[in-house]
């Protein structure tokens, strides 16, 4: 029994972290976005497929569903 | 009262081999065989016994139209947390288990993406002619095909279908300015040639009919597969297919909870005062995915005009005073319910005042602002050849690659919590028992399917358990039997006596 409740209390735990929590809005100013969207732009110029072109031609899929 | 709206989302991944042997149905079967044999190191096969995708809702099959086939000779397994995990047609395909409430949902959307992402690695080792398969969560390849993410909701048989066809449409017409995932150009006939830069869906242009059997050639609006997976007398299951794959957890959770509501109010018979009819739902799909001011009016049945952006105000509203009226109960849960409201509100308000104030939540915003950003540094235009592969690589799920994985969009779900859905069934579906025998008897669980499973006792004949009902075969109801079950013989003996 106690094991049970046990579990129980677990799943409703698991259950509550998952409940969504309201976010404060972003504070950021308009500067610090423009700085981690520059980080960012300068991570993805690392992480792009080098052949732009090739990569998006070679990339061909069959209809689905 | 209307049904519970047990919820869930297939998603068809696409899939693409570098350095190897192209054919993605031989890709997608390695894919899904390294993550059974190497990962979850259980294999249990999908039962065909029940699948009737060809029957129509509106109880007639129309002239020419195409039912899909149902292919069962294709890799196609069974996970402990209820999913289903396969190949269909050429793509990799994952069905969430069914789930009581819209977090749920992307609870398992999300474990869904780190199974394909744990399948590949997988792949990677049992790989060893130097190709790697490469999968991404999007709809389109650019050049003309599309591939689907569909959504289904549990429904009261009793709401005529027509009802819900006129209820939803507007919904689904309305819903991408949200729920996009965002494209960079156009590749359907429906632009007559004039250039396109970006648009807010994936899948928008492809839709050319209202309502229809069909989901890969004329695709409709509405689709009418009438599969219930589960009694029929009772129950519908609204097979959705108008959406795109999302990355961006909120949008996944609005585009869910809305639709559950919105399904909701239809079941209770609530409707607006407004006629929110479009004249012609097909060409306002186009139009609204084209126009990212929210200000162009589509043309409304009754000869007025409306943006789409004023068809989800009166849904929300509409919904607001449902809930006040009747609670939220339908939505699994109340305070889940009432977060979807809370999100639609303050979305809708973001896209009418300052849109790009929500790359955070939605993917076409978080998305479209990633290509602006680009432009500017690299001085490029919409035609350039980088925008494509940026659009594409946004949706690679290698966490080496993925452009989506670098943005800090909002999580509402805990990491944990996702991580344990890969394993873990919902407690509060019947994927709960399908799920818990698949663990606790994997030997003994020959097939499953949604609403089946089917043991091998090692006695003739193979015994087959129904679970006609997605709302019984929970924690609550079976979590104490099953722990006292020492064998599935006993199992079934106690569920017959």
């Amino acid at each position: 029994m106690a094991e049970r409740e046990q579990k129980k209390k677990t799943a409703t735990t698991e259950r509550a972290d998952e409940v969504v929590e309201d976010v404060p809005a972003a504070s950021a100013t308009g500067e610090k976005l423009k700085a981690e969207l520059d980080d960012l732009l300068d991570e993805i110029d690392e992480v792009l497929e080098d052949n732009a072109e090739e990569f998006v031609r070679n990339y061909v899929q069959k209809g689905g569903e | 009262m209307a049904t519970p709206k047990v919820c869930g989302i297939e998603t068809e991944y696409g899939i693409h081999v570098v350095n190897g042997d192209p054919n993605p149905i031989a890709a997608s079967s390695v894919l899904i065989n390294a993550y059974a044999q190497h990962v979850a190191r259980q294999q249990t096969g999908w039962d065909f016994e029940d699948e009737a995708p060809g029957n129509d809702a509106r109880g007639f099959a129309r002239e020419g139209s195409m039912p899909p086939q149902v292919e069962t000779h294709l890799v196609n397994t069974v996970l402990t947390n209820g999913a289903r995990y396969y190949v269909d047609h050429a793509h990799p395909e994952f069905s969430t288990p069914e789930c009581r409430d819209a977090l749920e949902c992307v609870r398992y959307d999300r474990a869904g993406e780190l199974i394909l992402i744990r399948s590949m690695e997988a792949a990677d080792l049992a790989v060893h002619d130097g190709s790697q398969l490469v999968v991404y969560k999007n709809n389109s390849d650019g050049k003309g095909n599309s591939y689907g993410a569909h959504e289904n909701y549990l429904m009261d048989r009793a709401a005529p279908f027509t009802r819900i066809v006129a209820g939803v449409t507007p919904h689904f017409v309305t819903r991408q300015i949200f729920a996009g995932a965002g494209k960079v150009g156009a590749e359907t006939a429906t632009h007559d040639g004039n250039p396109v830069d970006f648009q807010l869906s994936q899948r928008a242009e492809f839709f050319e009919e209202q309502v229809g059997l069909e989901t890969t050639l004329k695709r409709p609006i509405v689709n009418t597969r009438d599969e219930p997976h589960a009694d029929p007398h009772r129950y519908r299951r609204l097979h959705v297919i108008v959406g795109d794959a999302n990355l961006a957890e909120v949008a996944t959770f609005l585009k869910v909870g809305t639709t559950s509501l919105v399904l909701a109010m239809i079941e209770d018979d609530i409707s607006s005062d407004r006629n929110l009819a479009l004249a012609d739902p097909v060409t306002a799909m186009h139009e609204v995915a084209l126009d990212r001011t929210f200000t162009r009016p589509l043309r409304m049945a009754d000869g007025s005009r409306a943006t789409a952006l004023s068809v989800q105000w009166e849904l929300f509203s509409l919904a607001r005073k449902y809930a006040d009226d009747r609670g939220l109960e339908c939505m699994g849960d109340e305070a889940i319910g009432e977060e979807v409201l809370t999100r639609w509100e303050t979305v809708l308000h973001g896209l009418e005042t300052d849109p790009m104030s929500l790359s955070r939540q939605l993917d076409w915003v978080a998305k479209l602002q990633l290509l602006e950003a680009y432009q500017d540094r690299h001085g490029c235009g919409w035609d350039d050849h980088r925008m494509a592969a940026l659009d594409l690589q946004y949706h690679d799920l290698r966490p080496s690659r993925s452009l989506f994985a670098r943005l800090d969009t909002e999580r509402i779900v805990d990491k944990d919590a996702v991580e344990s859905a890969i394993t873990e069934p919902p407690r509060g579906t019947r994927a709960w028992f399908r799920g818990q025998c698949l663990k606790k008897w994997p030997a003994a669980v020959v097939t499953a399917n949604w609403d089946s499973l089917v043991f091998d006792l090692g006695t003739d004949p193979l015994r087959r358990v129904p679970m006609m009902d997605p709302l019984k075969g929970t924690a609550e109801h079976v979590e104490e039997l099953l722990e006292a079950c020492t064998s599935p013989s006993e199992l079934l003996d106690r569920l017959s006596s």
